[in-house]
C-alpha cells in the first residue's frame, strides 16, 4: 500500500505525479491547476459544502501494486469486494469491457479481444496517458479546463485513474464498456478522470457505477469527465451513482457534440451524502443533439443537487431534459438546470421536463432552471411539476390485495420507470431493489 | 349463526358528513347473481368503496360479514385478501406499472393469503396468456401501462381479468358495462357466469339493462337515497325498463 499524508500542498501534487512517473507536460498542468484551486472560492449555491475539510483527506492512495488483465491477478480481498457486487459475473455476460478502480488507481481493466481488434483504445486514464500520449494531449483538459469550477482544478491537480475510451472513425460498439468506482478507506478522496473520444460515424455505451461502504468519516468523490462526440458519433454515458451516505460527489462532466453528433447522459444519484452534478452538453456542430435523463433520489440526510446543462452554439440542434426526483424520509432533491441558446444557432429545439415526487412533509424539492434564450427562432419549452403519491392510486392497489409499502413502492417504481427502461436490464432490477430498500419503513 | 357469503345488515354509511347509506341490508350468497339499480347519486359507488375500506367513507353503523368474518376491523389489503372484490366504475391509472408484473403480483398476494404456492412468471404467464383468451384481449395488453392511456372498453376488460385473476368470493361490479360494447358484454356476462358457477357471489351495480339481458340475477335490489326500496326477481328489471326509478319505489 502507498499513500500520500493527509492534506494538500504542492508536494503532494508533485509527490503523485513523480510516484506514476509523469511526464513534464502532466505534472506542469497538474501544478497550474493547484494554483487554480487555492485561489478559487467554494461554490456558495447548490449544498452545503463547509463540512468539508481539504487538510483531512488522503489525496491518493494506492491499496495494491498489482492491476489485473484477468480477476486471478486481483489480490483476493478487492476481487471479493467487486465479486460481491456482481462486476466479474456482469462483465462474462453482457458487456465489452471492464474496469475495476479501487481507491486511486485501477485494479482491473480489460476489454474482449474481438473489440480490441476493432481498434478500440479502453484502460485506465493514467495508462492511456503513456500508452497514447497523442490523443491524451490533444483531447485532455479540453472540455473541461481546470478553471472551470473549484473541484475541477483539484481534479485536475490530483486525479488518478479513471476511463480512457478511443473509439474509431466509423466502429460501432453495439454492447457497453463498464468501469465500477470504489472508495474503501476511511477519509478518502478519489478523484478520477475520465475521457472519451467518439471518432466521426462511431458509437460507444458506457456505463460507470459506484460504491463505498459506511463510515463515519467523510470522504470526498471529485470526478472529472470529459467527451468528445466528433462528426456524426453517438456516446452514451450511463451513471447509477450509489455512494454511501458520508460522500460527497462533487462532478464535472461534460460533453462537446459535433456536427450531427448525439451524446446522451443517464445519470442516477442515489447514495452520497451530498451530490452535486449537473451533466452538461455542448452542442457545437449543427443537427447535433443531446438527450439527459437525470434520477435523483434522496432520504434521510441526503441532498442531491441534480440536473442538467445543454449550450446551443450551433443551428438546428435539439436537446431534451427529463429530470425524475424522489424526496423522502426528509431528504432533499434540486434540479438545477440550463439551456442556453446561442444567437447564432438558429431553429434550436429543446425541451424541459421535471417531475418531483415527495413521498413525505418532511421531505424536501426545489426546482431551479435557467432559460437563456438569444434566438429568436428557438423553440424552448419548460415543464415541472411536484406530486405526492395519490391516495387514489394507493387505494387502488391495497383494494387488489397489494399491502401498503408493496403498492407505494410499486407507484414509485412507476414513477421512475420511464428512465429505468432506459438502463440495462441488471441495473434496472438493481435499481428497483434499492428503492424498495429505501422504502421500508417509510410507510407510516 | 352467520352464513356463508357476504351479509351486509342496517349500513350506515357518512362522507363528507353527509349520510349518504342509511341502513341498507343485503345478502350475497355463494353463487348467486345480485343486480342493484338505481338512479345517480343514490349511494350505488358509496356502497362500494365504503365495502373496500376507502378511508373517505366511514361506516358509522351496522356491520358487514363476510363468510362469518365482519370486515369492519379489517383495512383494504385485509378485506381484499379475505375475498371481496370491487371492479371500478373508474379504474384509477397507474403509470409506468406494467400490467403483467402488477397482475402477477396481486395474483400471488391472494395465494399467499389462501396458503397456495405463489406463482413462478412462466406459471403465471401461461395462466394469464389462458384468461386473456377467454376475455378476447390480446396478450400484448399485458405490456401497457395499468389503466394508464386505456379506453373505457379496455379499463373495463382489465377489471374483468383482474376478477378472473383473484377469484374472488364475492365480486361487485360497479357500471362494468359502461364503456364495453354489445360483444366485450355477451363475453363479460358469460364469465361471471362461469364465476358464479364456480361459487363467487356476485353484485352487479349498473343502469341498464343490456347486461342483464345476457345474465339473469336471481336478485334485483333498487336503491333509492341509499336504501333498499324494491326486490324482486328478473321482472322487476324489466319493469325498471319500462317505468323510472320514482315511480317503482311508490309502488
Amino acid at each position: 500500500m502507498y499513500k500520500t499524508t493527509k492534506g494538500l500542498t504542492k508536494s503532494t501534487v508533485r509527490e503523485i505525479s513523480g510516484y506514476k512517473s509523469e511526464s513534464k507536460w502532466m505534472l506542469e498542468k497538474r501544478l497550474a491547476a493547484y494554483t487554480i484551486f487555492k485561489q478559487k472560492k467554494m461554490p456558495r449555491w447548490g449544498g452545503d459544502l463547509s463540512p468539508i475539510n481539504f487538510d483531512q483527506i488522503t489525496y491518493y492512495l494506492k491499496a495494491t501494486s498489482t492491476k489485473g488483465r484477468t480477476w486471478k491477478e486481483v489480490p483476493t480481498k478487492i476481487r471479493d469486494t467487486f465479486d460481491k457486487l456482481g462486476i466479474p459475473e456482469s462483465e462474462k455476460r453482457w458487456l465489452a469491457g471492464v474496469g475495476a478502480q479501487y481507491e486511486s488507481e485501477s485494479v482491473y481493466h480489460e476489454l474482449k479481444q474481438e473489440w480490441r481488434d476493432l481498434g478500440i483504445i479502453f484502460e485506465d486514464t493514467d495508462t492511456a496517458l503513456k500508452k497514447y500520449p497523442d490523443i491524451f494531449l490533444k483531447y485532455f483538459g479540453t472540455v473541461v479546463p481546470a478553471t472551470d469550477n473549484k473541484f475541477a482544478a483539484l481534479n485536475t491537480a490530483v486525479w488518478s485513474g479513471g476511463t480512457f475510451i478511443y473509439v474509431p472513425k466509423g466502429v460501432q460498439m453495439t454492447i457497453p464498456l463498464q468501469n465500477y468506482f470504489r472508495i474503501n478507506a476511511k477519509g478518502m478522496g478519489q478523484f478520477e478522470r475520465t475521457l472519451i473520444i467518439a471518432d466521426e460515424g462511431s458509437s460507444v455505451s458506457y456505463i460507470e457505477g459506484c460504491t463505498a461502504p459506511v463510515y463515519s468519516t467523510d470522504s470526498l468523490h471529485a470526478a472529472v469527465v470529459e467527451i468528445i462526440a466528433l462528426k456524426n458519433a453517438r456516446v452514451r454515458y450511463t451513471t447509477i451513482q450509489n455512494w454511501s451516505n458520508n460522500i460527497y460527489n462533487l462532478v464535472t462532466k461534460r460533453a462537446v457534440a459535433h456536427a450531427g453528433a448525439t451524446v446522451e447522459w443517464i445519470d442516477g444519484n442515489l447514495g452520497s451524502k451530498l451530490t452535486m452534478k449537473y451533466p452538461s452538453v455542448y452542442l457545437i456542430g449543427k443537427n447535433s443533439s443531446a438527450d439527459i435523463l437525470s434520477l435523483a433520489i434522496a432520504a434521510k440526510g441526503q441532498h442531491q443537487d441534480a440536473g442538467a446543462k445543454v449550450v446551443h452554439l450551433a443551428s438546428d440542434t435539439s436537446s431534451v431534459i427529463t429530470s425524475k426526483s424522489i424526496s423522502g424520509n426528509g431528504g432533499r432533491t434540486s434540479y438545477r438546470g440550463l439551456v442556453e441558446v446561442s444567437s447564432r444557432a438558429q431553429r434550436v429545439h429543446s425541451r424541459v421536463k421535471c417531475d418531483a415526487l415527495l413521498l413525505d412533509e418532511h421531505s424536501r424539492s426545489d426546482t431551479y432552471p435557467t432559460i437563456r434564450v438569444k434566438n429568436q427562432t428557438a423553440s424552448v419549452e419548460h415543464e415541472a411539476a411536484v406530486s405526492k403519491i395519490s391516495e387514489e392510486q394507493l387505494f387502488y392497489a391495497e383494494s387488489r390485495g397489494l399491502d401498503a409499502e408493496t403498492a407505494n413502492t410499486m407507484i414509485v417504481n412507476g414513477f421512475i420507470e420511464p428512465i429505468v427502461k432506459e438502463l440495462p436490464m441488471e441495473y434496472a432490477v438493481e435499481l428497483n431493489r434499492l428503492i424498495s430498500m429505501q422504502m421500508e419503513g417509510s410507510v407510516g | 349463526m352467520s352464513k356463508a357469503g357476504l351479509e351486509i345488515n342496517n349500513l350506515t354509511v357518512e362522507t363528507e358528513g353527509k349520510i349518504i347509506v342509511k341502513g341498507l341490508s343485503l345478502n350475497i350468497a355463494p353463487g348467486s347473481i345480485h343486480t342493484l339499480m338505481g338512479p345517480n347519486g343514490c349511494g350505488k359507488s358509496t356502497l362500494c368503496l365504503a365495502l373496500t375500506g376507502h378511508p373517505h367513507y366511514t361506516i358509522t353503523g351496522g356491520n358487514v360479514v363476510l363468510n362469518g368474518k365482519s370486515l369492519l376491523a379489517q383495512n383494504a389489503t385485509e378485506r381484499a385478501l379475505s375475498g371481496l372484490m370491487l371492479a371500478w366504475q373508474h379504474p384509477i391509472s397507474l403509470p409506468g406499472i406494467k400490467i403483467s408484473p402488477f397482475l402477477r403480483q396481486v395474483v400471488n398476494a391472494h395465494r399467499v393469503a389462501r396458503h397456495e404456492n405463489p406463482y413462478s412468471v412462466s406459471e403465471f404467464i401461461q395462466h394469464l396468456r389462458r384468461l386473456m383468451q377467454q376475455l378476447d384481449m390480446k396478450t400484448t395488453f399485458a405490456q401497457r401501462s395499468v389503466n394508464d392511456g386505456l379506453s373505457g372498453g379496455e379499463k373495463k376488460r382489465l377489471e374483468m381479468l383482474m376478477a378472473l385473476l383473484i377469484e374472488p368470493k364475492v365480486l361487485i361490479l360497479d357500471e362494468i358495462d359502461s364503456g364495453l360494447d354489445i360483444d366485450a358484454i355477451k363475453i363479460v356476462a358469460q364469465q361471471l357466469k362461469l364465476l358464479a358457477k364456480a361459487g363467487t357471489g356476485i353484485l352487479i351495480i349498473t343502469h341498464y339493462h343490456r347486461l342483464l339481458d345476457y345474465i339473469k340475477p336471481d336478485r334485483v335490489h333498487v336503491i333509492l337515497e341509499g336504501q333498499i326500496v324494491r326486490e324482486g326477481g328478473n321482472e322487476l328489471a324489466l319493469e325498471l325498463e319500462r317505468t323510472s326509478y320514482e315511480a317503482i319505489s311508490h309502488v
